[in-house]
């Protein structure tokens, strides 16, 4: 096989399509155990582990334009990332994950952190990640996994997470947003300002949550918290009797037919609120876009007790070193230089460097997605696709209304053995 | 294997004796026996590897321990104990595998019963009703048109069909039957049960179909002309004969029930619980030992299932 792939460069890109798709394969079905590594000596091949949130076709090909680094995206879910993680370390490069997720991957130490001083923008990095709040200094609700408590490891080999600023960074931030419930303006005809209103018996059979149990359980304690019944410490990190208590109010709720279904992905998501089944439900704000985008009203509402958040990054495979180390460097430098900050930003999502994205797009651009001002003119798509027309104001504002609103991250419970098996209950009740 | 090897050792000491005794040990050591060994050897060795192999595999990591992001390889029920949580201390009411189990096997009997029931009359009408060979043939391969398409997008399709605004709902609100949307046509137990049994009556249809043909149609000539009516026919000659084949078809039918959480989840709303639903729970939380331990509970429940099915139809005997 090598013999052919030296020779014949069109075979060896044969060979890594081929890679690919069987990558694919692989993620979707996760039965495959083991996976061809493909060395080559003359290309700049990375394979990039993550959810489908950053894997634009754009972004791989302006990378490979720009670096001569070949992106092969293998795309799964959070739950397929974290279990590919643990049981085919080598069978990626690169890895684009979720901060909560570093909970379980650092104690398996199947990834390793990257040097901080290697990466270029490190110090334009938001504080958000650094240091829990936003630039214009307001202070970042810190329940659940926030990104700054897990951000730095002790050392090079250390499972243990740093308290203060260390060259060894976990994940360097990617893409992170503050998500909320998405209603339907147009079926519920009157304002919506809490998350309590998820459980009003005005929308019975109308009502839907992720069955994601680490982020439902969120999203199901912001509507406890809001309906004055419990108050937690960290709804990131429940007690038992926290957990019992969630779940009873929950429970209660579908018996008495409160949702209409769960979801579980995002297409998911979308058919539930295009097609009337649900009126209001938790949400992702691209999902929103995409009900938008058919026609349909569809706000991602911002609520009193604020939003949930959720951010990524990337790190590397164990495996992975030498050159391929340095390749990775040079790919996550590519990232943070504008052009991917540019088109996450104009997917609803927020980039990690906030100047170099702010340089690669429009001033309209920038003061209707980060400014929160009415657009200028007609606002697209990073595929030229209208979302909005001029005027639109994006819902819940500007970055620093919607990042200083978050009250907590999406999280790893220390219980979530003892999570996992009362959302079974949850589901059978 | 016992008689060749006798042979082979009364023939080894005095092979000199000639080329008759070579070529007795050479005709008994493909002796029938030997070579149907060899024939089912190569089934045997993918089970071996593919299944059984795997299956010891699950049940000794059901009996691990875990944590977080690891299995822990040392003995512990905390699979099976963490499973059955509450189950005595819950009671009279059940507990949450209890509530999954019955819920799973009421899914089961519901769609066993109108699969078996549709299957039937499809596969009698195409044995006994269409004469010609070359009609059968065209029918029975008309019945396999939705199997073109993926299990995904036949469940899928029905959503559309019978949402709260979907062509169902709004073809009865227009036509005046109904004055509000049928909620219960979609994300309930009516549309996970009309799913499956849409996507497999036909695993029905076919072992019924086959042991159908098969009646010697004199049979049933000799019932008719001894008196019996259609009904009496059809229970005392064509049910009877037609067992074999209502065994594997139900066999097939429970067994991909009983596992099913894709078309359960997405037919019911995910608010439905499946026996795999809490398998797929515990394999994404990392939690592969209770996980393992589930599969055990359902794989020995189903198992007993059939054992009591081919209890009532002796399949080896029948076939």
């Amino acid at each position: 096989m090598t013999e052919t792939t030296r020779t014949k460069g069109v075979s060896r890109r044969t060979l890594l399509k081929g890679t690919a798709g069987l990558a694919g394969l692989a993620a979707g079905s996760g039965a495959i155990t083991g996976f061809p590594y493909v060395k080559s000596a003359d290309a700049k091949v990375l394979r990039y582990l993550g959810t489908a949130v950053n894997e634009g076709d754009d972004i791989s090909k302006q990378c490979l334009k720009d670096t001569g680094i070949k992106i092969e995206y293998i795309t799964a879910t959070t739950d397929d990332v974290t279990k590919r993680v643990m049981t085919q370390p080598n069978s990626f490069d690169v890895l684009d994950t979720e901060y909560f997720s570093l909970k379980k991957l650092v104690p398996s130490g199947n990834i390793l952190a990257l040097d901080a001083k290697k990466i270029k923008e490190f110090d334009n990095i938001t504080p958000v990640f650094t240091k829990g709040e936003t630039p214009g200094g307001k202070k970042i609700g810190n329940q659940g996994t926030a990104p700054w408590k897990v951000l730095y490891l002790e050392g090079k080999d250390s499972k243990k997470f740093a308290t203060s600023a260390t060259e060894f960074v976990t994940l360097i931030p990617t893409v992170y947003n503050a998500d909320t419930l998405g209603i339907r303006p147009d079926i519920i005809k009157r304002p919506i300002s809490s998350w309590a209103e998820l459980l009003n018996p005005e929308f019975k059979g109308k009502a839907s949550i992720l069955n994601i149990p680490s982020i439902g359980i969120m999203d199901a304690a912001m509507v406890v918290e809001a309906t004055g019944k419990y108050k937690y410490a960290d709804k990131g990190n429940m007690t038992k009797e926290e957990i019992d208590l969630t779940m009873k109010v929950m429970t209660e709720a579908k018996k008495a037919g409160q949702f209409r279904a769960f979801w579980k992905d995002f297409n998911e998501s979308v058919n539930l609120m295009a097609s009337g089944e649900t009126v209001i439900q938790s949400m992702w704000s691209p999902a929103v876009t995409k009900v938008r985008s058919m026609g349909i009203p569809c706000t991602f509402q911002p609520l009193k007790e604020g939003y949930r958040s959720w951010a990524s990054g990337f790190c590397v495979s164990k495996g992975v070193s030498g050159a391929k180390l340095e390749w990775a460097y040079e790919f996550v430098n590519w990232f943070l230089s504008g052009y991917a900050g540019a088109y996450l930003n104009r997917q609803g999502y927020y980039s990690a460097v906030l100047s170099t994205a702010k340089a690669h797009m429009e001033p309209y651009e920038w003061a209707y997605w980060m400014e929160g001002k009415p657009a200028e003119k007609d606002i697209k798509a990073p595929d030229g696709s209208l979302l909005e027309k001029a005027g639109a104001v994006r819902d819940g504002g500007s970055y620093e209304d919607r990042m200083g609103g978050v009250a907590c991250w999406n999280a790893v419970m220390d219980e979530n053995d003892y999570m996992v098996r009362k959302w079974n209950e949850f589901i059978a009740a | 294997m016992d008689t060749s090897e006798d042979i082979l050792h009364q023939a080894s000491p005095d092979l000199v004796r000639g080329s008759e005794t070579a070529r007795r040990s050479k005709a008994a050591r493909l002796s029938p026996s030997f070579i149907s060994w060899l024939q089912a050897g190569p089934m045997m060795l993918v089970f071996l590897a593919f299944f059984l192999i795997p299956l010891v595999f699950v049940v000794i990591v059901s009996f691990w321990d875990y944590n977080e992001y690891q299995l822990l390889p040392a003995f512990s029920g905390r699979g099976y104990t963490d499973t059955f949580e509450g189950c005595i201390a819950q009671l009279p009411e059940l507990c949450t595998i209890g509530k999954t189990y019955l819920m799973t096997l009421k899914l089961c009997f519901m769609v066993w019963a109108i699969t078996l029931f549709i299957g039937f009359w499809v596969a009698y009408f195409l044995a006994f009703h269409v004469k010609s060979k070359t009609w059968q043939m065209g029918l029975s391969l008309l019945c396999t048109i939705p199997f073109w398409t993926s299990n995904v997008i036949r469940m899928i399709a029905w959503i559309p069909l019978l949402g709260r605004n979907g062509l169902v709902n709004s073809g009865l609100v227009k036509t005046g039957l109904i004055n509000h949307p049928l909620e219960w046509l979609l994300f309930s137990e009516f549309s996970v049960v009309l799913a499956l049994v849409h996507l497999f009556t036909f695993f029905m249809v076919v072992p019924i179909f086959n042991s159908m043909v098969r009646i010697d149609k004199s049979l049933i000539e000799a019932a008719y002309d001894a008196g019996a009516t259609g009904f009496q026919t059809l229970v005392n000659v064509v049910i009877p004969l037609a067992k074999p084949g209502i065994v594997i078809g139900s066999i097939f039918v429970i067994t991909i029930v009983m596992g099913d959480f894709i078309t359960i989840g997405v037919m019911g709303g995910q608010q439905i619980a499946a026996a795999g639903k809490i398998i797929e729970t515990r394999v994404n939380a990392l939690q592969f030992p209770a996980a393992a331990a589930n599969a055990v509970i359902l794989l020995a429940i189903t198992f007993l299932i059939i054992t009591m099915m081919s209890r009532i139809v002796d399949i080896k005997k029948e076939l």
